[in-house]
């Protein structure tokens, strides 16, 4: 019996805080194996050039050195390159252009933080010393760092295989429709947008354990992964080329992922591999440095908009255009983001009735770009709100008035947008009378003279965004080319006292799995909360599982639990029926109980699992013993979060500085199972959308490739003093598809904010004549835009 | 070289190398790994351990600078029974954490605002927390749990 | 972190001995540069000499019209010290506004100028102040002490004992921070005291620098009105991701007069 504190939908303490509290928590670092050595990887300081030699010779004779490996080790090994996870198809047809990403460089290096060599020593202190005597010969060439300019002619080539460094171009929707409305239109809203390049940045830097036995013949590999499982198939089928089961992957508790920990990085494979050449246990842990340069960063999109409107201001069409960074290499899901979670999005909560997306993929000298919180979708809100927003100025329209005039209104549910995707169910105009009751928008031109009586501008910026979560129906990504299926796996383990062990593929880095999982298993079997322990990240303990990313954990992971707990229920009730001597049909199941309808006999679901594993009075002959059911979900949709923020800001006009003064969000996450955790969750995704909108950009030098903002010493990382106290709420509607009608709260934040805060800054500035705006808004860059609205005000 | 110093009210002495970090020594030598490593720089506040009774970075401070003082780590944080410390409960209560890895450091950081700052305002605490990075909890959950645990250690 | 001696010594004379011995020696005080600065293997100096046992470094006073602050002491026992915020509570503020509470829990005021990072806020607050600093070897007016980017009077093996700051009528720092190191993107230091009226400015040049325009403008009539319009120039100011220099010339200005507010409501 989960008690009134713990049940679904209460706010239940979290499991997982004490080891954090106390200091026990045990993070990839944190783990030291007998006799293990320190690798450190020498990364390239050039971001384009040819290698020539490799002497790394004097590395060896470094004291402490065990051994120092490069590229051409790998290859003399068969060690093959790190694989992409997803293949897009090109709009003529081909496949995209997907070259080699060795693990160690080979012949060239293409971004500043490309691993050349590793080097491996007694103590990490002597490898990097070590790593420091390497000496390689570099030709430097020409590198290209801004998408935009990598697809122009005559500009440095990343790679051979990829002419004119375009991967792929990509297209949805239908581009004769959008013409067609382009030329009915009353008014057309055009916009350029730069959606800035963002680093991860989770607290705990990347770090790997690798150890081979070989005695058993076995590699462990504790590793930062959001997904140990897609780890292991990937580093063992196609970079190590071992066999799946004689590797053992780890995640053990991990330290934020926001995406950046999803993907199989060449660290990893290179520490298992030299874990078996050198006999011992290997550790790596990124510095931050590293992290910077070599962590696969986030958006990085440069992108043409229009929306096409008839003169009452409904939505006709939109045209987008958008080259997005791929970076040097294809990471893991890289292709997948620009596309598939970007251009599906771009119908946001409107009726918009034809839309048409071109996305053109480019290789750069700069680090990969991969699905960073959000992924794809925070960058089609900014397109979409950025957008409407300006619309509404332009058209002299009220910010709500015409975001209300174009909602999906609520009874047009299951709703087919023109870019493929099918809404199950919502309702914006619900969250948006909430976030504006919340605001207090009625008392906002008040505030905003209060503020100009102080010497401040004070602006308000709405976003009402929609995102795709819980990834995804299998057969559908495989359609749009997954290599690999979105499933999740549960499974549900009653020990013979009734205590049970969940375990899921899902992986918490932070979510609190253990805690909602938990309360989920205890409400379903009526055991007590304190008796049920999730545990998750390790390929040992687990069947399989798909891992945590996309706000998927509780939609797919959840309902994978969901349905192995209906499988302990049904074997319980035939446990029950031959218990108590009744039918089958007639037991029935509450809240860990079993009765027989009509009756006062019952037995309780402890009792049960005793039974199934004491089966002395059970029917042996139509049922095996034990209690130990496991499940594999596949869910039949996407999942759509949806909501409304309306940003306050202040400006000073005199410095540039802005400041978010009020934020309220509310969302539409479905059935929330811990609204505690659920407004935690809410609160760091906004932290990081504000971060982008005001704050955050990862900028490489556009002459040599140098990572500008390679630690926190000029990457803007929000502060407590950065951020206001934030009102959140929430106005739901039950997902209509999974067994819980949940939809997922992860990347909400994130997502739908960044165009808030914009816009509300544009807002305050607009008396003085600023129009647009790019991300992020830094001090320097608004009080630039100021000047130069007042320099062509007085032109 | 030879350090001796107090870390969590147990004597310690050890013969080290002069470039060890406190955080190296805590972590690798002690096997405190509680005191966690977020940057290079001195910036991120992951390594906050109490140093004769104030807040600093483990990662800014040679072992050979902590000689003869007491250091206080997360794990001396919570009473023999086990009983969490105010403001350990206080961020758990509040739900000021989520992956845990700033943790330590944010509520070692914390007790020494409180402490510096007693009645502090969510600006003053916002201000004194700058030197502490969380990427997890956008700092909404942490300020109600570093005000919670100041009224908890002022009940104590 | 490259490998290093490390000495700890008693006295001002022992540490000048292993400074002058020691082939490439640098003393730490609160090491909260100097440390991250090893770290990431920007510096490789032989010997390291920890002034932190060297009691004549410690300790705050006031004596007649001046003060007196250790170089051993910390920022934050400037922010909080009770004498320093009765003689000078701009400079108690300007001390609890560097770095952050863990920073100021280590780092030191010699320390600090001894460096002399061109954003560092203490050598405006000395040459705003007028200040002297006391050397193991002799005296040197703060017009003196800053040289250049990272560049002191001080000589090799010398060593900062104390600085005396002349308690002025009023004063204000205001800095604005440079939003990923919080560090001043722009500092200013403006004081009016016997000496008469200094203006500096640190994080907007190559090194700490005063603006004698607007200290002139200023002893005639100390008012935020009266620096309106003045100007540093651009041209030799420092450009990077969050400020250009004609950016950082005009929060100069934003500043100073800011800091002139401040310091008129404050005395």
């Amino acid at each position: 019996m989960a008690t009134a504190e713990t049940g679904i939908g209460k706010a239940a303490k979290r499991k997982e805080d004490r080891r954090f509290l106390t200091g026990e928590g045990r993070y990839t670092d944190d783990i030291d194996l007998p006799g293990q050595v320190y690798a450190c990887f020498l990364r390239s300081p050039h971001a384009h050039a040819r290698i020539n030699r490799i002497d790394t010779g004097p590395a060896r004779e470094a004291p402490g050195v065990v051994a120092v490996y490069t590229g051409d080790d790998l290859a003399a090994d068969g060690v093959g390159g790190i694989p992409c996870g997803w293949q897009i198809t090109d709009v003529d047809g081909q496949p995209m252009k997907e070259p080699a990403h060795p693990a160690l460089a080979q012949g060239k290096v293409r971004y500043v933080g490309d691993q050349v060599a590793v080097v491996i020593a007694e103590s990490y202190h002597q490898a990097k010393d070590a790593a420091e005597r390497i000496d390689v010969d570099y030709d430097i060439l020409d590198a290209v760092v801004s998408p935009a300019e990598a697809l122009e002619e005559g500009r440095p080539q990343v790679h051979d295989e990829a002419p004119g460094n375009q991967c792929y171009v990509w297209e949805l929707g239908d581009g004769d429709a959008v013409d067609d409305a382009f030329n009915r239109a009353a008014h057309v809203t055009r916009l350029d947008l730069v959606n800035q390049r963002l680093a991860p940045n989770a607290i705990e830097p990347r770090a790997a354990v690798a150890s081979y036995s070989r005695g058993e013949d076995q590699y462990t590999l504790y590793t930062t992964s959001q997904n140990p499982h897609v780890t292991r198939l990937l580093m063992s089928a196609f970079v190590l080329n071992l066999p799946e089961h004689k590797v053992r992957v780890v995640a053990p508790d991990v330290g934020g992922g926001f995406g950046s920990k999803i993907f199989h990085y060449a660290e990893e494979a290179v520490l298992t591999w030299a874990s078996r050449k050198v006999g011992r246990p290997i550790k790596w842990t990124a510095e931050r440095v590293e992290s910077f340069m070599s962590d696969a960063h986030g958006r990085d999109h440069v992108t043409h908009a229009e929306l096409a409107m008839d003169d009452s201001g409904k939505f006709l069409g939109m045209r987008v255009n958008t080259k997005a960074n791929l970076g040097a290499y294809l990471s893991t899901f890289a292709p997948s983001v620009p596309t598939i979670l970007y251009g599906t999005l771009l119908a946001g909560q409107y009726t918009t009735p034809a839309i048409h997306c071109r996305v053109t993929g480019v290789f750069t000298n700069t680090a990969p770009v991969d699905a960073y919180r959000g992924a794809g979708r925070p960058e089609a809100t900014y397109v979409v709100e950025r957008l409407v927003s300006a619309a509404a100025r332009e058209m002299g329209m009220d910010q709500a008035e015409i975001r209300r005039r174009n909602f999906i209104p609520r009874d047009a549910f299951p709703y087919q947008t023109p870019v493929a995707l099918t809404y199950d169910v919502g309702d914006y105009d619900a969250t948006l009378t909430e976030a504006m009751r919340m605001a207090d928008v009625d008392g906002f031109e008040a505030r905003r003279k209060e503020a100009q009586a102080r010497g401040k501008y004070r602006g308000i910026g709405y976003s009402t965004y929609i995102e795709a979560c819980g990834l995804a129906p299998s057969n559908i990504a495989g359609a749009l080319g997954a290599r690999a299926g979105l499933f999740e796996a549960g499974e549900v383990r009653l020990h013979p006292t009734g205590k049970v062990t969940v375990f899921t593929g899902s992986h918490s880095h932070g979510q609190g799995h253990e805690t909602t999982f938990a309360q989920i298993v205890a409400s379903r079997l009526g055991v007590p909360y304190e008796d049920v322990d999730v545990v998750h990240g390790d390929t040992d303990r687990i069947a399989f599982g798909m891992g945590t990313y996309g706000s998927r954990s509780l939609a797919v992971g959840g309902s994978a639990i969901m349905k192995a707990l209906d499988k302990v229920i049904d074997k319980g009730r035939k446990i029950a029926a031959h218990m108590l001597e009744a039918a089958e049909q007639d037991i029935e199941y509450d809240d860990g109980t079993y009765r027989v309808a009509g009756t006062d006999k019952e037995i309780s679901m402890g009792e049960i699992a005793f039974s199934a594993y004491v089966p002395h009075n059970y029917p042996l002959e139509q049922l095996e013993p034990g209690l130990d059911e496991n499940a594999f979900y596949d869910p039949t949709n996407f999942t759509y979060p949806a909501g409304s923020h309306i940003c306050e800001v202040e400006v000073d006009p005199d410095t540039g500085k802005v400041e978010v003064v009020n934020f309220t969000a509310v969302d539409d996450f479905g059935n929330v199972i811990n609204p505690m955790i659920v407004e935690g969750q809410v609160h760091g995704g906004l932290a990081q959308g504000i971060g982008q909108a005001l704050l955050e950009q990862c900028i490489y030098d556009p002459d040599s490739g140098q990572l500008v903002t390679g630690t926190y010493m000029d990457y803007i990382m929000p502060r407590a003093d950065d951020l206001p106290s934030f009102r959140v709420g929430t106005q739901n509607t039950p997902c209509t598809h999974n067994p819980l009608g949940v939809k997922g709260c992860g990347e909400a934040g994130t997502i739908g904010s960044p165009p808030a805060v914009i816009d509300a800054i544009i807002d305050a500035l607009s008396p003085l004549g600023v129009r647009h705006l790019d991300m992020p808004a830094t001090p320097v860059r608004v009080w630039q835009a100021i000047q130069d609205a007042q320099g062509s005000r007085a032109a | 070289m030879n350090v001796s110093l107090t870390v969590n009210g147990k004597a310690v002495s050890a013969e080290v190398e002069p470039r060890t970090l406190l955080v190296e020594f805590l972590r690798d030598e002690l096997g405190l790994t509680g005191t966690h490593v977020g940057c290079d720089t001195g910036q991120c506040g992951a390594c906050t351990v109490h140093l004769d009774g104030r807040a600093v970075k483990a990662c800014s401070v040679l072992v050979g600078q902590a000689d003869g003082a007491e250091v206080l780590t997360i794990e001396g944080l919570a009473g023999e029974d086990g009983s969490l410390h105010p403001m350990q409960a206080a961020f758990h209560e509040q739900h000021g954490l989520q992956c845990g890895f700033c943790t330590p450091g944010m509520v070692m950081a914390a007790i020494d605002l409180v402490r510096s700052y007693p009645g502090a305002s969510d600006t003053t605490i916002r201000a004194q927390l700058e030197g502490n990075l969380c990427r997890c909890t956008g700092y909404e959950n942490i300020v109600r749990a570093v005000r919670t645990g100041a009224a908890n250690m002022e009940a104590q | 972190m490259h490998a290093f001696e490390y000495h700890r010594p008693k006295t001002l004379d022992e540490a000048a001995a292993v400074l002058a011995r020691a082939e490439d020696a640098s003393p730490v005080a609160g090491g909260q540069t100097l440390l991250q600065t090893l770290r990431q293997r920007l510096a490789e100096p032989s010997d390291l000499v920890d002034l932190r046992g060297i009691p004549d470094l410690y300790g705050i006073t006031r004596e007649g019209d001046s003060l007196r602050i250790g170089a051993m002491v910390r920022h934050n026992e400037v922010a909080r010290s009770r004498e320093v915020e009765q003689a000078i509570p701009a400079l108690a503020g300007l001390a609890g506004g560097i770095g952050d509470a863990q920073v100021r829990n280590m780092g030191t005021l010699g320390g600090s100028i001894a460096n002399n990072d061109p954003a560092a806020d203490y050598p405006a607050g000395l040459l705003g102040l007028g200040a002297t600093v006391h050397t193991s070897q002799r005296t040197i007016p703060a017009d003196e002490f800053f040289v250049d980017m990272f560049e002191t009077a001080l000589e090799p093996g010398e060593i900062v004992r104390s600085v005396d700051f002349p308690i002025p009528q009023r004063a204000s720092y205001i800095k604005f921070a440079q939003p990923a190191s919080r560090f001043a993107l722009v500092g200013v230091m403006v004081s009016q005291g016997a000496g008469g009226v200094r203006v500096a400015v640190t994080g907007a040049g190559p090194a700490v620098f005063r603006v004698p325009d607007m200290e002139q403008a200023l002893a005639l009539d100390f008012s935020a009105d009266a620096i309106r319009d003045i100007r540093v120039p651009a041209d030799e100011l420092n450009d990077d991701i969050h400020g250009t220099p004609e950016y950082r010339a005009h929060l100069v200005t934003v500043l100073a007069r800011r800091a002139v507010e401040a310091a008129l409501n404050a005395g």
